[in-house]
């Protein structure tokens, strides 16, 4: 790992590196050691600074000169070299560096390579960080044919949620005649608890750009949209000025770059409805109809926006096509598990200690994620699931933390993938009560064109509500599961086909709670208040008097030393008082 | 604008890289804007720093906006980084402390601990 941060390039770490390339292929060892250009380390005092994997060996205020040398002892005597070797300073440095910090240490920025280096207003910025160099390349050295194969071998996946091959969609849209096709960008982003697409929208609106130019040349079209929430405004505003900056450059509108080449991009603001993320209604909204999905086939690399031949990506799809143009397929694949390849961006929200957006290799285990980079539930509370791919996704319980995040394994908990929310719950969620809120989205959100969803989903709403509420029926859990597995099967789209996951697994892992509720009455996580007494369990009780400062109207009566007492004629049912108990004392 | 060539976005890349190392500033600081960091008051810290540099009659600090950082709940965070220095995240940001960091890190040079997260970029491939 070489650094090649501002301060480490002025001090010469590139010439550092051309001469250990020069040294390690004199020494015949280019295939053993593996070069790799990294940001800024936080020494640049030191710099040059090279760190040596896996022994975690820094060296620091490496020359050229030095460089034969350090490969003779180090890569073949297997000596580190004691004179470059970091010696800590006596005073501490008070502030550590990313790769002290878990969050930042398990990251790899590939979609999000520009965060926080470049002003997404400044399209000399974007430039100066190798922007437009692939666009340059797949208009001048490569055929579409070439394009599609380099992505096709790249491995790259949807990111939009259904992990579908980018590289073969573009080749069944490529093999269709047609003198009119277009390049769609999927940025209606929906779901709660996400926001990857819009954050790099906002940070890198050009790398979305650049993918959508590399992907017409693949398929030959010369006119796109972008479909973004109108939910996003300074995304859309962002955009907006990327495109103007673009065709001012030359690198939208006629001859691109002086290759010859056209496209026209647009931006199309949908209203925010969350079925318009389907495909098919996505393109019925661009028309101008109804946001309505329908049957397929045919699909619309066949036919799709105005029965044209086309092609929809999801904009984190987008962003990671530069750097395989780039670097090629097998830079991209050299990442990733077997079938999912690259990286993954993830909206960490709920209860986590860091919420944010992160980027992290295909395969790294679920607890990485929610422990080290999301730094471990909030309040000292115990970690219960993880919602993943929001309304149509599913939980994970505590006993798959150790699922590697891909395609596959996450598919065979009953989640999916998704675009890349991931809704960490503690203890103090009720799972039923989850389920619940994700169908009243999904209830919501239907578009009522087919019956399973507009009817089923309705359905399956009411009996969540009647358990939540305490007036669950015998035979309620066998009739939830029988009735998602038909609103899977027979749903026009993938809002319906997903719809159920929630309840699915909510009852495959949380099975008690839903017995808890129907049977005993009771909710475990003190969520559902109509389940809920409010009396204090003497046993239980600590006698802390936390309960009696959280609540607002007296109904608390406790004095130091003495056991906890509800009056039930003043209480509100406000669950204050459950929310402040700490040794779940109350009922 | 003139329509770029190839050559020409080489070029621009390498006017940039030149430009950052002797255009003449000595620190940048870079405000993190993404919809999160707007939301948690990053405008708010942007003129507090435009104020402060209009006070200090400084010429060599150069102030710049970016996306989001990724850790949405320290919002909102600020990137200082000075000549020879590593890049320093500061994070949960106010006016007040953003003062303090102005006087000590951007006009004085030294960075303040109690109010960095990290220092370093992201390693980015």
């Amino acid at each position: 790992m070489i650094c090649a941060g501002t301060g480490c390039v002025a001090n010469g770490s590139l010439k550092v590196k051309a001469a250990l390339e020069t040294e390690l292929i004199k020494r015949n060892l280019q295939n053993e050691v593996k070069l790799v250009l990294t940001g800024c380390n936080g020494f640049c005092a030191k710099g040059p600074v090279i760190v040596v994997y896996p022994e975690d060996i820094f060296y620091q205020l490496v020359k050229p000169e030095d460089v034969p040398f350090l490969v003779e002892e180090h890569f073949i005597k297997g000596r580190p070299v004691q004179k470059f070797l970091y010696t800590p300073p006596m005073e501490k440095n008070t502030i550590p560096v990313m790769n002290d910090i878990p969050f930042f240490k398990h990251q790899v920025l590939r979609a999000l390579r520009n965060r926080s280096l470049i002003d997404a207003e400044k399209i000399e910025e974007y430039i100066a960080r190798d922007g437009y160099m692939a666009a340059a390349k797949a208009l001048t050295e490569m055929t579409p044919e070439q394009i599609v194969s380099e992505m096709k071998s790249s491995g790259l996946r949807g990111r939009g949620g259904a992990g579908f091959l980018t590289g073969l969609k573009w080749e069944l849209c490529a093999r269709v005649a047609g003198d009119i096709k277009y390049i769609l960008c999927n940025g209606d982003e929906g779901d709660p608890g996400a926001f990857m697409d819009r954050s790099i929208m906002e940070a890198d609106p050009h790398s979305v750009l650049e993918g959508m130019i590399i992907a017409a040349k693949g398929i030959n079209a010369h006119y796109g949209y972008i479909y973004v929430r109108a939910e996003y405004p300074l995304a859309v505003h962002r955009l907006q000025i990327a495109i103007d900056q673009a065709r001012e450059n030359g690198l939208l509108g006629k001859d691109i770059l002086g290759t010859g080449f056209d496209l026209e991009l647009e931006i199309y603001q949908g209203a925010g409805a969350f079925v318009c993320g389907e495909e098919t209604a996505l393109m019925a909204s661009i028309e101008g109809k109804r946001g309505m999905p329908r049957a397929k086939p045919p699909f619309p690399a066949v036919k799709g926006l105005w029965m044209r031949p086309s092609v929809l990506n999801n904009v984190e799809t987008f962003a990671n096509v530069p750097p395989i143009i780039l670097n090629g397929a097998e830079w991209f694949s050299s990442l990733g598990t077997e079938k999912s390849k690259g990286t993954k961006v993830f909206a960490l929200s709920g209860a986590l200690n860091n919420i944010g957006l992160v980027e992290v290799p295909m395969g790294i285990p679920l607890k990485t994620v929610i422990f080290d980079i999301g730094g471990g539930i909030k309040n000292n509370r115990k970690f219960k699931a993880v919602q993943m791919g929001g309304p149509s996704g599913g939980c994970i319980p505590h006993s798959l933390i150790d699922t590697p995040v891909d395609y596959e394994n996450i598919n065979k908990t009953g989640a999916i993938m998704g675009s890349g929310g991931m809704v960490v719950m503690d203890e103090t969620t009720c799972m039923p009560a989850m389920a619940r809120f994700f169908l009243e989205f999904t209830e919501d959100e239907s578009c009522g064109k087919c019956v399973p969803c507009r009817i089923g989903n309705k359905t399956l709403l009411s009996i969540l509500t009647r358990i939540t509420n305490g007036e669950g029926r015998e035979g309620d859990i066998e009739l939830l599961l029988d009735l998602s597995q038909q609103i899977k099967d027979t749903s026009l789209c993938g809002l319906g086909q997903t719809s159920p996951n929630p309840v699915l697994t909510t009852i495959k892992y949380f099975r008690d709670e839903y017995e808890a509720h129907i049977k005993e009455r009771r909710c475990p996580a003190r969520v559902c208040t109509p389940l809920v007494k409010f009396v204090v369990d003497k046993d239980k009780c600590k006698k802390c008097g936390q309960c009696f400062k959280a609540c607002p109207s007296g109904a608390l009566i406790w004095e130091k030393g003495q056991v906890a007492y509800i009056d039930p004629a003043k209480c509100t049912k406000c669950k204050s008082c459950i929310k402040a108990c700490r040794f779940w004392a109350i009922d | 604008m003139a329509k770029l060539t190839i050559a020409d976005l080489k070029r621009i890349k390498e006017d940039y890289h030149q430009g950052l190392r002797e255009g003449g500033f000595r620190v940048r600081v870079t405000v993190h804007m993404g919809t999160c960091g707007i939301a948690a008051g990053a405008r708010g810290i942007m003129n507090t720093i435009m104020e402060e540099l209009a006070k200090s009659n400084l010429k060599d600090v150069a102030i710049t906006t970016s996306g989001c950082a990724g850790l949405c709940s320290k919002e909102p965070m600020a990137t200082i980084e000075t000549t020879g220095g590593p890049p320093v995240k500061y994070i949960s940001l106010t006016d007040e402390k953003m003062r303090k960091i102005f006087a000590e890190h951007v006009v004085g040079g030294k960075p303040v601990p109690e109010y960095a997260l990290v220092v370093g970029h992201e390693t980015t491939y």
